[in-house]
């Protein structure tokens, strides 16, 4: 692994994830778990149910910390400090660090506009003179603004099932993030709204380095620039997804992707 | 062999497989037969080998459709996609070799009875040496092993090295014996041909150690620059 790694030129690292390890109360889900999330590109974490990419991906705005029985060792670092350190608060860690969940969760009591803001308005840092221009910035980063420019006060959950996904990266914007985490995000989504968001993941990956959890390894292959192959809790295999998706380095995520799994 | 957990991809993977021995089959034979025609002036031969080439290109036609179909359905990665474009790349090759065998076919027809230059002992030498290219890349494709298609690969300069010296051969012959020179044209055609079926058999063999190890070994001898991924 090491010396693979070494054999790449990767981009500057964002986010160095050290000898991790994390339990939920006995149960030991991630095992030594080593690797550099590159900046400004996309990073897919791939392998079957229960291997421990969700929760990895959970550590790295420390998600996992809020389940109760969970614990979690070694080091995470964003730009180089550590996000485990007793004196980072974790709320505005999450603001740096967002979150794209599986199943689209728009406020459902919320209009449009007051589900891009409500990041804003939960952390006390809008303002009100600024608010429309946040409101656009965010809708078109998250390729939403033409299909929502005249319903801005309809209500979140009156949109399709893909634009609702593209609002909540585009509440996840407002807060003007650098880390995008998004899990299994397009799952609950016909391929017509999937392709939209890989697309757009495509685009974000210029200003913004994505961590995305999926279990679509077509999804994987497309829109990521490096893979990360996780079974039983460790870490297999981490290259570039031209590598790993023609000629893997390790026979067991050449038979995890080829469909050979027992 | 660890099989894959959709049957029907291991099942068209399979017939795939199958499809590409039946052709490399077909023109290892068409290449002994169509040299056997000539030096034995055996029209029949010629005709029949002739023959055997509708069923080369049916096949060839065959494998491309399959390949598509296993591309558009199934999306392979890894082993599999390069098994999938080795079979697309491969069928090219041996059918371009039935080709040639037809070729010199077409030349024993033409020929029969007629005086021509032929330097046997390189003509067979060269067919030996071709023939068992083609079937040492068969083997390595079936057994994957890149070992043996190195091997394969290295063979290519002396079928070079047989196809100068018996060039020389005949193009002495010709300057001595200027009645001879159409016999000696369709002759330099002929150790043209074998020595073309050599470098597919290279193809092919190269083809082979990319499926096996992921890495594209094409051009990399002669040129420099080419650095493969």
């Amino acid at each position: 692994m090491t010396a693979a790694l070494a054999s790449q030129r990767l981009p500057s690292t964002k986010i160095a994830v050290s000898s991790v390890h994390a339990w939920f109360g006995s149960n030991h889900v991630l095992k030594d778990v080593s690797l550099n999330f590159p900046e400004k590109s996309v990073t897919a974490i791939i392998g079957p149910s229960g291997c421990g990419k969700s929760t990895l991906l959970r550590s790295l705005n420390r998600m996992h910390e809020l389940v109760e029985g969970a614990r979690i060792s070694g080091n995470i670092l964003l730009d180089g400090k550590d996000i485990y350190d007793p004196g980072v608060d974790p709320v505005l860690l999450r603001r740096r660090v967002g979150m794209v969940f599986q199943k689209p969760n728009p406020f459902p009591s919320m209009t449009i506009r007051e589900n891009v803001l409500s990041g804003l308005k939960l952390t006390g840092r809008l303002e009100h003179q600024s608010s429309d221009d946040i409101v656009r910035r965010a809708l078109r980063g998250a390729a939403l603004w033409d299909e929502v420019k005249d319903r801005l006060h309809s209500p979140g959950i009156s949109l399709s099932g893909g634009q609702q996904q593209r609002l909540c990266i585009a509440r996840s914007l407002a807060v003007r993030p650098d880390v995008l985490l998004m899990d299994e995000p397009c799952s609950a989504l016909d391929p017509i709204a999937s392709a939209k968001i890989e697309d757009l993941i495509h685009t974000l990956s210029a200003d913004y380095t994505i961590v995305i959890v999926t279990h679509n390894m077509q999804q994987a292959a497309r829109v990521s620039n490096y893979t990360a192959f996780m079974l039983h809790g460790e870490l297999v295999e981490f290259s570039k997804t031209d590598q790993l998706f023609t000629a893997p380095r390790d026979p067991r995520t050449e038979d995890y992707i080829t469909g050979k799994f027992g | 062999m660890t099989l894959h957990t959709d049957r029907e991809l291991n099942h068209q993977l399979e017939v795939l497989r199958g499809r590409l021995l039946r052709m490399a089959g077909l023109v290892e034979t068409m290449i002994d037969d169509s040299v056997r025609a000539l030096m034995e002036v055996n029209v029949e031969l010629a005709r029949q080998t002739i023959a055997r080439d509708h069923q080369v290109n049916r096949i060839e036609v065959e494998t491309d459709e399959q390949c598509l179909l296993i591309i558009a359905r199934w999306q392979p990665v890894a082993s599999d996609l390069r098994f999938v474009t080795l079979a697309l790349k491969m069928v090219t090759d041996l059918e371009r070799i039935g080709d040639l065998a037809v070729n010199i076919c077409e030349r024993a027809i033409d020929l029969a009875g007629r005086p021509a230059i032929w330097p046997w002992d390189e003509v067979q030498e060269m067919t030996n040496i071709a023939r068992g290219m083609v079937q040492g890349s068969v083997d390595a494709f079936v057994k994957g092993d890149a070992v043996l298609a190195q091997s394969v690969i290295d063979q290519d300069d002396v079928v070079d090295d047989l196809y100068v010296q018996a060039f020389q051969h005949v193009l002495s012959t010709m300057q001595e014996h200027h009645e001879d020179l159409p016999g000696g044209i369709h002759a330099l055609s002929v150790l043209k041909w074998l020595e073309r079926v050599a470098d597919h058999a290279t193809n092919l063999s190269e083809l082979v150690v990319f499926m096996v190890k992921g890495k594209d070994i094409r051009h990399m001898a002669r040129d420099p620059h080419i650095a493969h991924g």
